[in-house]
């Protein structure tokens, strides 16, 4: 397969593990943020590659993770809304709320189908003129400019029906309040795709102000090796910079048309994230202009706030101070086919990710 | 001559005119053999082996047609190949349809005159079937329930059962995985992409006749359908208390598919396959038993994907192209529902 063959290329990999070994002797503890950095580093087994002194923990970067429970109790009582259709991503049907799932809901006569991009639940919209149709917003910026444009598109086509809930993130905030909470972190190993929208300016005062590396990296596993040397490199010679190993898909400029959507439409809430609590301005509200198309602003319903699961510590794990094999449920009453947390329900979580490539 | 309504109405199953009309004038004409001819409330068949392979399977697809196929040969297919890997000679089988009222005649047409072409060329016969209709609504479009039935020969009668396995045995499939669930997903999401993945949908009797009667140390024998090649493997190795080792470098993935898959987040091994047979042999007749494979037009791309293994018993582990090394579990969740 072209693109991804050449970065999977054994030889390729094992020199750049080698290149590590000669150069990084400091402990050094590097956070990966993005959930797709997680899946990538155990699929490929790349943990065992790396000396002992780098240690790389997983951050909080599965958008399905962070959501909180009341979100997706949101969205629950949003799919007993009469004739409501909820069109939903996939990784969202199995999360459980607080006493029930979408998966479970369905099965009860709920009307939720799996889409893969936001424009199907518009489609279903038009298709069902006299239904509200229900969108769960998640992800960061890579997904929000998608969920942007489809909300504009119903403004402009006048589909009244099209509602959206939104969970959308944006990232630097939460790598801030992560350090400055203390989790010891040397350098971030920086989303690919939420930086082909951003930039990479949002991480500036990382590595101005609290003297962290970050690098922009790829998913492929000679991307992420790379990734690694070069952190290494900065954090061996003391200057730590924001840099950018994925020029392939990376601009440092970003995508501008995708900002520009995203401030058309949204403007930076406090939000809460499951685990982490509320993050100031970390989160996308749906501007006054659109109000017609934020469920929240359209339909009132019920949710009372109820505790996580007890005995999870997805939060922990999200804020990258515990991992799943400090879980006293991980593997034996959480796994994937019944799972107590988000982290393992998300293909991106990291429990799912340790569940399915553990050894 | 085709029943002259064009759709199909709830008097299409109500026992009378409308029903014999369409049982005479579809189902007849296109499946007919001397045994249905008889019209009887059952089918008497002769007993050809002393012992009989019995087997029945339901298919709910979604679509019904599909790149490589439709839901009536894949009735077929399904049917035959899961008396074949039994080691059974597949020889007869029941078709039930229950139809939505409205169904497009000219659509139950095409299903009925595929799955009789993919009876005769796997050489089973239709001996039986019923036809239900159901209100609009009330199913969705068509669902095909069939029964077989096959003839053992007596060597041939342990092969499902996994017995005899032993570290060392070569595990070999006969061509690339995932082709089936890739192409019904392409066809029901609105993906366009432009690569066109075929369902592997086929009857493998012939195939695995040729096998048995070649390579008498065939093990075991088992068509990795829903769940895929993992959960074939992951059974095996609970049943046998053995571990198997797969080769990611091994493992036939055609570009389609493994784009696909790299895409949308799936793993192959967990992608449904319809004209596939997992196969285990000893180490010392595998090469043979490759050769037989490859002889036959549905094992041209026959090739080992793995062993069995002493170590990690009950797991199934795959070593990675990169040179790790990780479990490969059974499939969980379902990203798929009603491929076949």
């Amino acid at each position: 397969m072209h693109y991804v063959d050449e970065y999977r290329k054994k030889e390729l990999i094992l020199a750049v593990a080698g290149e590590i070994r000669n150069i990084s002797k400091k402990e050094i503890t590097l956070m990966e943020v993005c959930g797709g950095h997680t899946m990538a580093i155990h699929r490929f087994g790349l943990n065992a590659l790396l000396p002992p002194n780098i240690r790389l923990l997983s951050g909080p970067g599965c958008p399905v993770c962070v959501s909180s429970q009341h979100f997706l109790d949101t969205a629950i009582a949003y799919s007993r809304i009469p004739g409501a259709i909820i069109a939903t991503y996939g990784d969202l049907i199995r999360v459980p709320g607080s006493v029930t799932s979408l998966e479970k809901e369905k099965a009860n006569g709920a009307d939720i189908r799996i889409i893969w991009s936001v424009l199907e639940a518009l489609e279903l919209a038009k298709n069902n003129p006299d239904r509200p149709v229900f969108f769960p917003g998640i992800g960061f910026e890579t997904t929000a400019p998608a969920t942007a444009a489809a909300i504009v598109k119903a403004k402009n086509d006048n589909t009244r029906n099209f509602f959206v809930l939104s969970a959308h993130k944006v990232m630097p905030p939460v790598m801030k309040a992560l350090v400055e909470e203390g989790v010891k972190i040397d350098g971030f190993i920086a989303p690919g795709h939420v930086t082909a929208i951003t930039g990479t300016a949002i991480y500036d005062e990382l590595a101005a102000v609290y003297g962290l590396g970050v690098v922009v990296s790829g998913f492929e596993p000679a991307d992420m090796m790379q990734a690694i040397l070069m952190l290494a490199v900065q954090l061996e010679t003391g200057a730590p910079k924001v840099e950018v190993q994925y020029k392939r898909i990376v601009h440092p400029d970003g995508n501008k048309i995708a900002r520009d959507l995203l401030a058309e439409v949204f403007e930076l809430k406090d939000d809460r994230w499951r685990g982490l609590g509320t993050i100031h301005n970390s989160g996308l509200k749906i501007r006054e202009d659109f109000a017609h198309f934020d469920a929240e602003n359209n339909f009132s319903v019920l949710v009372p706030e109820l505790p996580d699961p007890k005995g999870c510590i997805c939060g922990s794990i999200l804020r990258g101070t515990k991992t799943p094999n400090d879980c006293g449920l991980f593997a034996t009453a959480c796994t994937p086919s019944d799972p107590v947390g988000a982290c393992m329900v998300s293909g991106e979580g990291t429990c799912a990710t340790f569940y399915k490539y553990r050894s | 001559m085709i029943p002259r309504e064009e759709k199909i109405l709830l008097s299409h199953g109500n026992g009378g005119r409308m029903m014999h009309d369409l049982i005479g004038n579809l189902f007849i004409r296109h499946f007919g053999n001397t045994i249905l001819d008889e019209q009887t409330d059952a089918a008497i068949l002769p007993a050809e082996s002393p012992f009989l392979a019995f087997t029945t399977d339901s298919f709910v697809i979604d679509p019904l047609f599909f790149p490589g196929g439709n839901i009536g040969k894949l009735a077929v297919c399904g049917t035959v190949n899961d008396l074949a890997v039994s080691g059974a000679t597949p020889r007869y089988i029941s078709v039930s349809f229950i139809i939505e009222e409205g169904f497009a005649m000219r659509e139950l047409e095409m299903i009925v005159e595929s799955l009789a072409t993919e009876a005769r060329h796997a050489q089973v016969t239709i001996v039986t079937g019923d036809t239900k209709v159901v209100n609009k609504g009330k199913c969705d479009k068509l669902f095909i329930n069939t029964a077989g039935i096959g003839m053992f020969r007596k060597e041939d009668m342990l092969v499902g059962k996994a017995l005899n396995i032993n570290p060392g045995d070569a595990i070999i499939i006969n061509g690339t995985i995932g082709d089936h669930g890739m192409a019904v997903m392409n066809a029901r999401e609105s993906f366009n992409f432009k690569s066109p993945v075929i369902s592997d949908c086929a009857s493998l009797n012939h195939l695995i006749r040729r096998m048995l009667e070649q390579c008498p140390g065939v093990k075991f024998m088992r068509d990795p359908t829903r769940g895929g090649v993992a959960t074939v493997l992951n059974e095996l190795a609970a049943k046998t208390g053995l571990g198997i080792e797969l080769s990611e470098q091994a493992l036939p993935v055609s570009k389609g598919v493994g784009a696909m898959c790299e895409i949308l987040g799936f793993e192959p091994l967990h992608i449904a396959n319809e004209g596939k047979v997992v196969v285990v042999v000893s180490e010392a007749e595998s090469r043979h038993l490759l050769e037989i494979m490859k002889s036959h037009p549905l094992g041209t791309q026959s090739t080992v994907i793995g062993r069995i293994v002493r170590d990690h018993p009950m797991k199934v582990v795959l070593k990675t192209a990169t040179g790790g090394k990780r479990i490969v579990d059974s499939l969980t969740g379902d990203p798929l529902p009603r491929i076949c």
